[in-house]
């Protein structure tokens, strides 16, 4: 199964990748190549067999629903490009 | 006075314990190594001298005072891989642009709690992604190995390759690593260390930058099996901050290494005998399959027959899973940010500018064979597959294989900046076809130097083990590294 061009395009944009023009036939090749190499997959019989979905056999641990963590927003913000008020600055979401 | 950094963590350990010298003098001797060395190797993206000779003292205190861990005193290399609290943490990637993390990994948590002190953060290519240390945003880390009459640089193997080349070159008594499909076995095998990756969900990845979740794991790379099974029991551990952490107790893995290999059957599978394998390789596999019949092992052929399989549903899997993982790098909470007109425009181009190439071609092959309409063609064959390779695994366990004998890589170290490896991103990949089929079982797996090739460079054997079986992954390491008999150090150039 290979990409066109304006697959790429599109791998892009759910990516949030941004791809110019002259970048879209050399990223071609390369995600070609890569889906190339890995067509040899559909020469497996995976009938009957499961995904895996745990790699070492275990059940997901619960916790208790109790708060025992936080009340340090600087820290979380501490490392931002742009914050204000103990909240992430960014450019206009909805119009 | 003799030169401090070229004893094993063991015996750097037991010379402090007895106050032969003092953790000062040893950290001294570490950060000049560094000064010298850095410029020409690039292990090192971030030293962090200051700190490292205040924890220095503090350890000398405790030693003083006839205190102190298992670890007490001993420098260590931290793979960028890892947050340390208010110190560089940056996956040595461009997006991650003067990230300090306010936490600190679970891993190195446990190695300052057992007295440890941290000399710096390793060299990496950009968030585990590569086999050569060359995606790194900090430029390439250059192999303290060169072939015999030759000044070309080599590569120190990846994504782990800062950490390989440290240890192999005296800039620090071990290192931290993580390994998602070889990253601590292929550069261990390069620079003639050892490199262990553990049973997935023995040591915690709380705090260590998420590159493929269901595959990564942290383990230490050393000079020498003892040197890393001690390591090792510090990192390991239950942590109830990962959720595939694993609550089994950590056993003492030094008191396994002299253990022998006595009446354990080892499994040699035909399916890891590629094509066009290197003479020098194949040799040296029934080398080490003859080292370990001498100390009483049973060889017994085996089969793996969905061998082949593990490395194209790896680049399936770790794409998909690390599309996911570095969707949060887009601007807002930490690292670069490019502006532009909108918030679409902040996403795109901080991503386009803040990965490098590898990274980004990662990034579209996961987002594409996770899209709608291709899911279950990719990504869900990809995990059945993973199942088949399991499976395989687990079939030749029950019938009796205590550990599994391959060779660690398809060849020696290559050069820096090789042609061939750069027109086409597959060959690259070929370089971790003996080590991917270990991530993707969650196996434990160990490469132990055994041999130089042609050209003088170390050779490196694998060992694969049962579910949470390191300490026989460290038995059989050390009966190899016992019957190869050499000193893998590198004649210093730098």
């Amino acid at each position: 199964m290979a990409v066109d061009a304006a697959t790429v395009k599109k791998i892009g944009r759910l990516a949030r990748i941004r791809v110019n023009e002259d970048e879209v036939e050399k990223y071609q090749a390369e995600l070609n190549a890569i889906l190339g190499f890995v067509e040899q997959l559909d020469e497996v019989d995976v009938t009957g067999v499961e995904p895996m979905t745990s790699v070492t056999p275990m059940q997901l641990r619960r916790r208790e629903d109790k708060v025992t963590d936080g009340g340090y927003p600087e820290k979380i913000v501490a490392n931002a490009p742009l914050s204000e008020d103990n909240f992430f600055m960014v450019p206009k979401v909805i119009e | 006075m003799t030169d401090l950094t070229r004893l094993s963590l063991a015996a750097a350990r037991a010379g402090l314990k007895a106050r032969d010298f003092s953790a000062a003098e040893l950290t001294d001797a570490y950060l000049a190594a560094i000064e010298r060395a850095n410029p020409k190797l690039n292990a090192y993206v971030a030293i962090t001298a200051d700190a490292a000779r205040a924890s220095a003292k503090a350890s000398d205190e405790k030693l003083g005072a006839g205190q102190g861990g298992p670890l007490e005193g001993i420098p260590l290399g931290v793979k960028d891989l890892f947050g340390t609290k208010g110190v560089h943490t940056q996956a040595a990637s461009h997006i991650l642009d003067g990230f300090r993390p306010e936490y600190e990994s679970t891993v190195t948590s446990n190695l300052w709690r057992d007295g440890a002190l941290m000399l710096g953060k390793l060299n990496m290519d950009e968030f585990a992604m590569g086999s050569s240390n060359e995606t790194s945003f900090y430029g390439p880390v250059i192999n303290p190995w060169r072939a015999a009459n030759s000044n070309a640089n080599l590569v120190p193997g990846g994504s782990s390759g800062g950490s390989a080349a440290a240890v192999s070159a005296w800039l620090c008594a071990g290192a931290t690593a993580t390994d998602t499909g070889g990253s601590i076995r292929q550069p261990a095998a390069f620079t003639g260390t050892v490199g262990i990756k553990p049973t997935y969900g023995r040591c915690s990845r709380w705090g260590v930058v998420a590159f493929a979740s269901s595959l990564d794991q942290a383990g230490p790379i050393a000079r020498t099996v003892e040197d890393a099974a001690i390591l090792m029991t510090s990192m390991a551990g239950f942590d109830p901050k990962d959720s595939t952490s694993v609550d089994r107790a950590v056993p003492d893995f030094a008191a396994a290494v002299e253990r022998g290999v006595k009446g354990l059957v080892i499994g040699v599978p035909g399916e890891y005998r590629m094509d066009g394998m290197p003479g020098e390789i194949e040799k040296l596999w029934q080398q080490g399959l003859d080292w370990l019949r001498a100390e009483g092992a049973t060889i017994r052929d085996i089969s793996l027959p969905h061998t082949k399989y593990a490395l194209p549903a790896y680049y399936i899997v770790a794409p998909a899973e690390a599309s996911s993982n570095l969707a949060r790098y887009d601007g807002v909470k930490y690292g670069l940010r490019v502006t532009g007109r909108d918030i679409t425009d902040m996403y795109e181009l901080t991503r386009a500018e803040g990965f490098g190439r590898e990274v980004k071609r990662r990034v579209m092959i996961g987002t594409y064979v996770l899209s709608a309409g291709y899911y279950d063609a990719y990504y869900v064959r990809a995990q059945k597959v993973r199942t088949l390779i399991k499976r395989d695994f687990e079939q030749v366990f029950d019938a009796g294989i205590d550990a599994i004998l391959t060779p660690a890589t398809p060849s020696a170290a290559f050069g820096v900046g090789d042609e061939d490896m750069k027109a086409d991103p597959v060959k690259m990949y070929l370089n971790d076809i003996f080590t991917v089929t270990v991530n993707m079982a969650g196996l434990p797996g160990i490469a132990v130097p055994a041999g130089k090739d042609g050209q003088g460079l170390p050779l490196g054997l694998q060992l694969i083990g049962r579910p949470f079986d390191e300490e026989t992954l460290f038995a059989a390491a050390r009966v190899i590294e016992r019957s190869a008999n050499t000193d893998f150090a590198p004649s210093p150039w730098w």
